[in-house]
């Protein structure tokens, strides 16, 4: 009786370690993991037809999605921009506006996260789910790396579709503003484009948002391909491994999001 | 099963044709990709008195038309002058009188150099300097230069 607040304490210290314990492992396993399936990536552009259909999953499945939020967000900048920018007489900018702020960020940025939920928890449910049903076990059984078979053509089908799917988020988004702000608005179309094209610089601006998202895409696809790999073999387990899938991918995004643009923008605004 | 693939083939094939064309549509439409790439053009170095709020990357216009950009901006400590450099497209030869001045567009639009050609035969080179510029103007001198004549004409009476 006089013992049990001590065993308590003492019972969430050794759960808080072993759950430390546990996470550090896990990242050493992630880590490890990483380098194997960059060992086996030659192998998903020897047997190219795998990584076409990953692709395909990926990539083309993805297109109506990430066309259609494009369009949207780029008709919202639009419209939220015109709204601040006609106060002060700079309703030209606004192409200005909507295409910095889809080239740097947006695009990469928004494309990650709905291909984080829309391919990134496939993949990670289909690995989850073969290794649940013990196909991957038969792989090895016969000799066929599930590395190679499974895993890296799926990490590279997400990492080459990744950058297209942003880059037409950003193309869609500035098409929408457009619409929205040419169309509808009555914007001078010349200098819609005109500012546009003079404010937008190829090398700084639309180079580092393909960066960023290549960047992505490597993120989201390893912590999908992981994920899926390490799940447990049950029916929970690949659900609460999809459920990771899209929060760590959503996290790392952001994240990563940050660090690039402190690198990448740092230097922009000072003379 | 050989069908199966040609036709999956054929929508990754569209979707690469899709991305890189809007990669394409980024670079040439929204971006100055065509317009001005970082590596050709040649270089004019102007020095100011005082350049206002002029930034690195801000375009250099003649007659309105953008034909280089500022690459550089440094601090003289020996004259105490602003010293710009300028890269533009080698399309636009510029004469050796030409005078380079910094204008704003607008209250709040952007900072930018003004060249205006003079009537000179020879070109400036590579690394030209441009010998006759003009200041950026600050509207607070003009303000207090203003507020400071109305003093004096107003006190002389």
């Amino acid at each position: 009786m006089l013992s049990s607040p001590v065993t308590g304490i003492a019972d969430a210290l050794r759960r808080l370690g072993a759950g430390s314990i546990a996470s550090v492992a896990r990242l050493g396993y992630a880590a490890r993991f990483a380098l194997a399936v960059g060992r086996e990536s030659p192998a998903a552009f020897l047997r190219l037809h795998l990584t076409i259909r990953e692709i395909y999953f990926a990539g083309v499945l993805s297109l109506i999605i990430i066309a259609v939020s494009g369009m949207f967000v780029g008709m919202v900048l639009a419209l939220q921009g015109y709204d601040v920018l006609q106060r002060y007489g700079a309703d030209e900018s606004l192409g200005v506006l909507v295409a910095l702020s889809l080239v740097r960020e947006l695009g990469p940025v928004v494309s990650g996260l709905l291909f984080a939920s829309r391919a990134g928890s496939a993949i990670t449910a289909e690995i989850g789910l073969m290794k649940a049903t013990e196909q991957l076990s038969a792989m090895e059984m016969m000799a066929v790396d599930p590395l190679a078979r499974v895993v890296a053509p799926r990490f590279w089908g997400g990492v080459i579709s990744m950058p297209l799917l942003a880059a037409l988020f950003s193309t869609m988004g500035v098409f929408g503003a457009y619409v929205f702000g040419v169309q509808l608005i009555d914007i001078d179309a010349g200098s819609f484009w005109g500012n546009m094209k003079a404010a937008v610089d190829f090398r700084f601006d639309i180079v580092n948002g393909i960066i960023k998202s290549v960047v992505f895409g490597v993120a989201v696809s390893m912590i999908a391909v992981f994920e899926g790999f390490d799940a447990s073999p049950t029916a929970e387990g690949v659900s609460s491994a999809t459920t990771r899938t899209v929060v760590e991918s959503s996290l790392a995004i952001l994240a990563l999001d940050f660090v690039l643009t402190v690198f990448m923008f740092r230097g922009i605004s000072q003379t | 099963m050989k069908s199966g693939r040609s036709a999956l083939d054929l929508w990754v094939g569209i979707f690469v044709a899709i991305g890189i064309g809007c990669v394409l549509f980024l670079a040439l439409k929204v971006g100055n990709l065509v317009t001005f790439g970082s590596t050709e053009g040649y270089r004019l170095e102007a020095r100011f008195d005082n350049i206002g709020g002029l930034k690195v990357r801000a375009p250099a216009k003649a007659a309105g038309v953008v034909v280089g950009r500022v690459e550089r901006i440094r601090f003289d400590p020996t004259t105490y002058q602003a010293i710009v450099t300028l890269k533009i497209d080698h399309a636009y030869p510029f004469t050796t009188d030409t005078i380079a001045s910094i204008f704003t567009s607008g209250l709040l639009g952007e900072v930018y150099v003004g060249l205006e050609a003079g009537g000179d035969a020879t070109m400036l080179p590579d690394g030209g300097k441009i010998a006759k510029t003009q200041s950026a103007l600050v509207l607070e001198k003009l303000i207090g230069q203003f507020l400071f004549d109305k003093a004096a004409t107003s006190g002389g009476k």
